[in-house]
Parts: structure tokens; C-alpha cells; sequence
């Protein structure tokens, strides 16, 4: 016996299985992301008035790549457009339009995945430290010409460094949210001030990690659970792309509706990106 | 929902994210930023234009495609 209404939408409801099955599991997952995005309101307004990182619990800013964010906003935002594009050549029946629609889909999934993937390594070679006079600075390590990742004062200890060079960051006033204390010293643009700094007068050294402050533990936690919905789109709907000739050419109205609920939830995870993005980088 | 009702859904939000765009870009500009924060302003307001544009010619294309 067949499990019916897999393709033919039941009569009540108007809806086939499927579309069920993805809306009840889209329900949850908005409840996954809500919960995220209360906790980043609750810390964001919990954060202490004054700059990051001189104030050990401020709200950063102006440390996450806006030009780069952008450009990754605009390449979700094309994916969702040739899914579509790739489910309406379904509906006309062209196999090959919608072949070629999805190869541009997972282009796209693994272009913004090798893009965050950058940001995030430009992260963790992204230092904050702080010195014993209770001042504190941000940027990157030159350690014999390049910038090592994941390091702390332990690792500089161990290395016996009796002093380590900085490539200082000089904030960006302009990065500052209207009514938000600045620093009095400050360029615009990412400008950098080498400054070789004694091991002996560091206290704390720690790259940019979800340890290193309650920024990054949200920004961490919810830019890299979105990345995993990206990666598994990507491979449900790569599976589709690439091994769906037999079921199009037995069942194409199943291989349509299955092309749907991939859409559904591709154009989910690019909708938390849309909220993301403004969010972690320009508020 | 079909797939045709959430990418409207999706593409009004992308058009209000790239007027919130803008609207920051003023916003950093009238605080002292430079004058490529209008460039970027033009081109976020360029973008939401263009969506609409898309929206409306997507709404034509696929007329006949049901909501639910």
C-alpha cells in the first residue's frame, strides 16, 4: 500500500506530506534561532557603557568585516533567487534549467562558506590584549612575519618572548553606535600602529575566540550554527542536483514538490542571515 | 506556504534590510564619515530598488503558481 498524499495535496489541508514535514521542522528551528537572538539582546543591553576592550564586558565594534558581510548578504540573496528560478524550471518541465539554476545554488552555498571561513581565520589571528597599567589593546601578532592563530600569554611564556611585536589596530570612531562613548584616539579606516610590547607587562593575551568575550561567544555560536544549515542545504540540495534523473524521469511531480520543501529551507537559513548580518555587523 | 509565498516574504525583508543599509550609511555620514558612506547609501537604495523590481516580475512569471 502507498502512503498516500506524497505528491497529491490532501483535499483539507491543501498541503502533500512533505510540506508539512518542513513547516512543523522550520517551526523549530525559528524557535533554535529565537532563542539565540533573545540571548544576544539580553547581552547586548546587560553590556557595560564605555569601549571595547578597555571596559572588560563592553559590546565591541567596528572588529568584524563589513565590506565582507555585505558581500556574502548579496550571495545568499542570489541563491535564493536561482532556487527559485530552479523549482519554476521544474514546473515547466526543463531537467537541464534546473540543473544548471542549482549549480549556481551550491556555487553560492560554498562561496559564502569559504568566505566565512576567511573571516573566521582572520579572527583567531586577531588579538586582544591587556597590560598591567589596566589599558588594553587590539590586533594582530608579527611573530618572525607572520600572524600565528590561537595563541596566550601561556604560549608566549613558553616560547620564552620576552617581548612581542603588535600590529595595533586604531579603532574607527565612526564604528560607534550614536550616544556610544568613543575613543578619544581613533581613525577612520583599518589603519595599524606597529608596537613591540614586553611579555613581562601583558596580563591577558587571547585571540579572538567565543572564550574571549560575550561578543564573541554569540557571534561564534550563531554565525557558525547558520554556517552548518548552510553546508546541509547545500548537500541536500547537491544531492537533488546531482541524483535526481531517475525520479524525474518516473515521478517529476515528487521530484518538484522534494525541490519545493529544499527551497523552503534554503530560503530559511538565508532569512536568518538577512536578520544576522545587521545585527552582529552594523549595530 | 509554498515556495513562491516565502521568497516574496524573503525578498520584502531583503528590500528592508537594504533600506536599513542606507539608512545606517546616512547615519555614519551625518556623524562624520566619509563621503563614500553616500556611495554606499545610493547603491544599498539601488539594490532595494532593483528587488522590487525582481518582485514584481516575479509575481507575473509565476502567477499561476498557488500561495499555499
Amino acid at each position: 500500500m502507498d502512503i498516500p498524499y506524497t505528491v497529491k495535496p490532501r483535499p483539507d489541508t491543501g498541503l502533500y506530506n512533505a510540506k508539512v514535514g518542513i513547516w512543523l521542522f522550520l517551526a523549530s528551528e525559528v524557535m533554535l534561532f529565537g532563542a539565540l537572538f533573545s540571548s544576544y539582546i539580553l547581552l547586548r543591553v546587560g553590556a557595560l557603557d564605555g569601549f571595547w576592550p578597555d571596559v572588560a564586558t563592553a559590546w565591541p565594534h567596528g572588529l568584524l568585516n563589513i565590506p565582507i558581510g555585505t558581500f556574502n548578504t548579496a550571495v545568499l540573496i542570489i541563491s535564493s533567487v536561482t532556487v527559485v528560478m530552479a523549482w519554476a524550471a521544474l514546473k515547466v518541465g526543463n531537467y537541464a534549467k534546473f540543473q544548471k539554476f542549482m549549480m549556481v545554488t551550491i556555487a553560492c552555498a560554498l562561496g559564502f562558506l569559504c568566505i566565512k571561513s576567511y573571516e573566521y581565520n582572520e579572527k583567531f589571528t586577531h588579538y586582544v590584549i591587556r597590560l598591567k597599567d589596566g589599558s588594553a589593546v587590539t590586533g594582530h601578532l608579527d611573530i618572525d612575519g607572520h600572524s600565528p592563530r590561537f595563541w596566550t600569554l601561556d604560549t608566549v611564556t613558553a616560547k620564552k618572548l620576552a617581548s612581542v611585536k603588535v600590529h595595533v589596530d586604531v579603532p574607527n570612531q565612526f564604528r560607534y553606535p550614536v550616544g556610544m562613548k568613543r575613543p578619544e584616539v581613533s581613525h577612520e579606516g583599518g589603519e595599524h600602529a606597529a608596537r613591540e610590547i614586553k611579555t613581562s607587562d601583558i596580563t591577558f593575551l587571547q585571540a579572538f575566540i567565543p572564550a574571549t568575550g560575550t561578543f564573541f561567544a554569540i557571534y561564534f555560536t550563531m554565525t557558525f550554527l547558520h554556517g552548518l544549515h548552510v553546508l546541509a542545504g547545500a548537500l541536500v540540495l547537491g544531492y537533488f542536483t546531482f541524483f535526481s534523473k531517475k525520479m524525474w524521469e518516473t515521478d517529476p511531480e515528487r521530484l518538484t514538490n522534494r525541490i519545493e520543501v529544499g527551497g523552503l529551507f534554503w530560503h530559511f537559513v538565508d532569512l536568518v542571515w538577512i536578520f544576522l548580518f545587521p545585527v552582529m555587523y552594523l549595530l | 506556504m509554498s515556495l513562491k509565498a516565502f521568497h516574496l516574504v524573503f525578498v520584502i525583508a531583503s528590500v528592508l534590510l537594504m533600506l536599513g543599509v542606507a539608512g545606517w550609511c546616512v547615519a555614519q555620514y551625518r556623524e562624520g564619515a566619509g563621503t563614500s558612506q553616500l556611495v554606499w547609501a545610493s547603491l544599498s537604495l539601488a539594490c532595494a530598488a532593483a528587488l522590487v523590481v525582481y518582485g514584481r516580475i516575479f509575481l507575473k512569471k509565476l502567477k499561476h503558481i498557488s500561495y499555499l
